[in-house]
Order: structure tokens, then sequence, then C-alpha cells
């Protein structure tokens, strides 16, 4: 599904390199966390992959095929909503349909069936300010699903809302993914959350990094909470824990 | 209604406060009374709303709807393009400088007494504001909402038909509202300067005549008008935009 071929990179005002010749895949379908300490450039892969940056060196392949051929690959969600608060909730939802030209009805017929998949029917007509946090978010995830793309970009969607709100958002995110069959590429800084939702762990630990340690899930799908209490994944999750710190500077 | 109690009293009492001087002082030419500007509008109001208000209206709204398209103009291509905004930014702010009062009577001398050299008053006054706020706004859009429509396949014009003209809405009634007193204020300003109708024209008729009600009449009349088109500017702004404070 996704693969960087050797790719460096750094931003033009920074003195050190973000990533030098890194290398990894992807597979379609896969549910992958990318964990790191702030400021390790867990986003700066996101941003590489939507095209916002460019790689100094390497290759990013999509489906085998670098992304400058393509278009509408990757469906990007950011940590905020970045609703717009002069749509309707169904406007802002149709947003990256209308940018690609979808015929009206076909919009309308779309953006319904989301609707109701995210649990959010009859929602269409009111506007951001009158729903709450989760609510936002799960508009963001419909807007981004409706963008088209097979490769979901998530990054940390979840850090901004309360405790209770995101473990709810967390098992709903998998059952999303679960029927969409989305690929779906998590950026979370919470070790739990990536353990939780996903299949594989890449680990990021230092900057400038030539590799992501791939740490693999030891549970199977669908998952609950309670899960998260045995043995091996208590462990796995302090194991995660310390590496991570190795890489905080205080 | 009841927040507008406390500005209320506060204008009721200074108007107490004049009344009660005039009255000390009691020469009208000099310090005329609040009442006795009412009732000298009231005397002269069939000159004054039938010849007067309707030509420095006239004056004001072609000068206003000209900046309004000016001010744009000016704000889009210099959002659009860097280098326009580096050629005509700098322009525009030291265009402000101009005393504006003490050009005006050049534009008599070029335009004559008709109704061009007010407007081009008006309009001197009024395309700053406009274009800078407006301009302001363009550039005020978020990074991050620039960004995701980016990753959605957006063009420039997208960005600015979706994003950046709404948000630029808020300012672009505020900047309205900052030109509508501005433009009445340029066209009396441009009527006492040399004219043959007008509210400004008038003014200054009185004036000469000793007539200090009448010097007032028909500044009370400007100040009315402009408190009502800002207060109707104010109404179809809140219809427009409901979402003003969540930005």
């Amino acid at each position: 599904m996704l693969e960087f071929r050797n790719i460096s990179f750094r931003y033009t005002q920074d003195e050190s390199p973000m990533m030098e010749n890194l290398s990894f895949l992807v597979e379609a379908g896969a549910f992958v966390s990318v964990i790191g300490a702030s400021g390790c450039g867990k986003s700066t892969i996101f941003r590489l992959i939507n095209g916002l940056e460019t790689p100094d060196t390497g290759e990013i392949l999509v489906d085998g095929k670098p992304i400058s051929a393509l278009k509408q690959y990757s469906a990007f969600m950011p940590q905020k909503d970045l609703l717009f608060p002069w749509r309707s909730i169904e406007k802002n939802i149709c947003l990256p349909m209308e940018l690609q030209g979808v015929p009206m009805a076909e919009q309308t017929r779309r953006c319904q069936q989301v609707l109701e998949q995210v649990g959010l029917s009859g929602y269409g007509k009111k506007y951001p300010k009158d729903l709450s946090g989760g609510m936002k978010q799960r508009v963001a995830f419909a807007r981004t699903l409706l963008s088209g793309a097979d490769m979901l970009l998530l990054d940390e969607p979840f850090s901004a809302l309360d405790y209770l709100t995101r473990v709810e958002m967390q098992e709903w995110l998998l059952h999303q993914w679960e029927s969409t069959g989305k690929t779906i590429l998590f950026i979370t800084h919470d070790v739990e959350e990536a353990v939780f939702l996903s299949k594989t762990i890449f680990v990021i630990q230092e900057r400038p990094f030539s590799a992501m340690e791939q740490v693999e899930v030891p549970l199977g799908y669908p998952r609950n909470r309670s899960d998260l209490k045995r043995q091996e994944v208590v462990e796995l999750k302090e194991q995660l824990i310390g590496r991570l710190r190795k890489g905080v500077n205080l | 209604m009841k927040k507008h109690i406390p500005a209320a009293m506060v204008t009721l009492f200074l108007l107490m406060l004049w009344q009660g001087a005039a009255m000390g002082v009691n020469a009208a030419y000099i310090l005329p009374s609040p009442v006795q500007i009412l009732r000298r509008l009231w005397e002269l109001r069939v000159p004054l709303f039938t010849v007067h208000l309707p030509a420095t209206m006239g004056v004001t709204a072609l000068g206003l709807l000209i900046s309004v398209a000016l001010g744009l103009l000016l704000a889009v291509s210099m959002d659009w393009n860097e280098g326009l905004e580096k050629a005509l930014y700098p322009v525009i702010v030291a265009s402000q400088t101009i005393p504006t009062t003490a050009i005006a009577p050049l534009f008599i001398l070029w335009f004559g007494y008709g109704i061009w050299s007010k407007v081009l008053v008006t309009i001197l006054m009024t395309f700053f504001p406009i274009a800078i706020t407006v301009f302001d706004g363009l550039k005020g859009t978020k990074r991050e909402m620039e960004e995701l429509l980016l990753t959605y396949g957006a063009t420039k014009k997208d960005i600015f038909l979706k994003l950046k003209l709404p948000t630029a809405l808020p300012h672009f009634f505020s900047a309205i509202k900052m030109s509508v007193p501005l433009s009445v204020i340029g066209a009396a300003i441009a009527e006492w300067l040399g004219a043959q109708k007008g509210l400004g024209y008038f003014s200054k008729r009185m004036m000469t005549q000793l007539d200090g009600a009448g010097v007032f009449a028909p500044v009370v009349l400007l100040s009315l008008v402009a408190m009502v088109t800002v207060g109707i500017i104010t109404v179809i702004e809140k219809r427009v935009i409901r979402w003003r404070k969540e930005l």
C-alpha cells in the first residue's frame, strides 16, 4: 500500500535533518500507529505522504506508484477538527467532494450515508458550534472518509478530547476501520491508545532517524478494553514507554 | 434594549448640561441649545429633506460604492500576489498621511463644484479602512485550514472562495461600519469647501448668517443618517454571520 524508500528530509529552517534514509512499508488494510516523543517527526511523515512537504531524497510509493503521479490516495485528519464554522455539518462533510467536482445529488447521497454511518444522521443541517467535541471529531472523520482515499492519515485525532470521550472514540474508530476496510495510519503519543488500536506500532526514538522500530501487538480483532490487562500487553506497554522516555530530554 | 439604558442616560445628562449652559450663555449664534436646534431642524425641514439631504446622500452613496469596489480590488489583488502587496501596501498606508481636508480645495479646483470633487474626497477617506481591514481578513486565515484544503487537492482559487472569502467576511462588515461615518464626514467636508447644495454646504451658509441653530441642524441630521445606516448594517451582519466568535 504505502512504501517509503530511502527518504531524507530536513525543514529548511532546521539545522539537523528530520529523517535520513528512512524506509518502511505499510500493508493495505493495516492499522498502524506511529508513536514517539513530541517533535520527533511523526507529523512530518504525514506531511510527506500528503504532499505538503517534498522529501529531499528518496521516493514515496502508494500501490507501487510514486505519489507525484497520484491523486486522492490519502486523506488527512488533523488533531483539531478544523470544521469550517460558516458551513453546516453537511456542507463541511461535502467539502472534499465539492473540490473534486462530485455531482450534487451524489454528494447528498454519500453525505446522508456517512452521517448515518458515524451515528449523526439528523445533524446535517446543524453547525459545528452546536456539536460536542466528540461529535465534531466524528464529523471530521466522516469528511476524511468522503475524500475517497483508501489510506487515512489520522494525526492525534482524539488528543483534545476528555478521557471518557476518547475511550469511546477509540472503540468507535476500530469499528469504523473494520467496517470500511481502509488502511489507517495513526499518530499518537499515547502508548495505551496505540496498543489498543493498532496491529503494528512504529516507534520513533531519536532524531534524525533512519528506521522506525516495528512492534506487532499480540492481539487480534475485535478487541475490547479488558485485553489491555493481559500480561503480555502490559509488558509491551511498559517496554514502549521505557523506550520513548529515552528520547525525552527535559 | 436594557443594555442601552446606561448610554442613553449619559447622553441625556450631556444634553441637559448643554441645554443648561446654552440657557446661561443665552446667545444662540454662539451656543444654540438642543431644543433650539431641534426647533430649527423642524423649521428647515423642507429644504433640508428635499434638497440638501438627498444631495449629501448621493455623494456618500456614490463615494462609498466606489470605495468598496476599489478597496476590495486592492485587498484581493494584494492577497493574490505578493509582488503587488509589496508594491501597493506601503503606498496605501502612505496615502493616509495626506491630510485630505487640506488638499480637498484642490479637488474643487480640478473637478469643479459638481458631485465628483466631493465623491473623490469621500473615496480618499474611506477606501483605506476597507482595503486594509479586508486585506488583513484575507491574510488572517488559519494555516492549518489552508493545508487541509490543499490535502484535498484545492487550487488557489478554491482556497480563496471556500476559505479566505468567508474568513474575511466579518472584517468586511467591520470595514463598512467604519467607512459609513467617514464617508458622511468626507461628503460634508467637501461640501463645506465648495458646493451648491448638500448638508455641509447648508451648514456653512447658516454660519455666514450667524444662525447657530441652523449650523447644527444639518449636522444633527448627518449623525442621525450615519447612525441609522450603521444600525442597518449591524442587523444585516448579524443575519449573515452567526459564527463570528468561533474563528
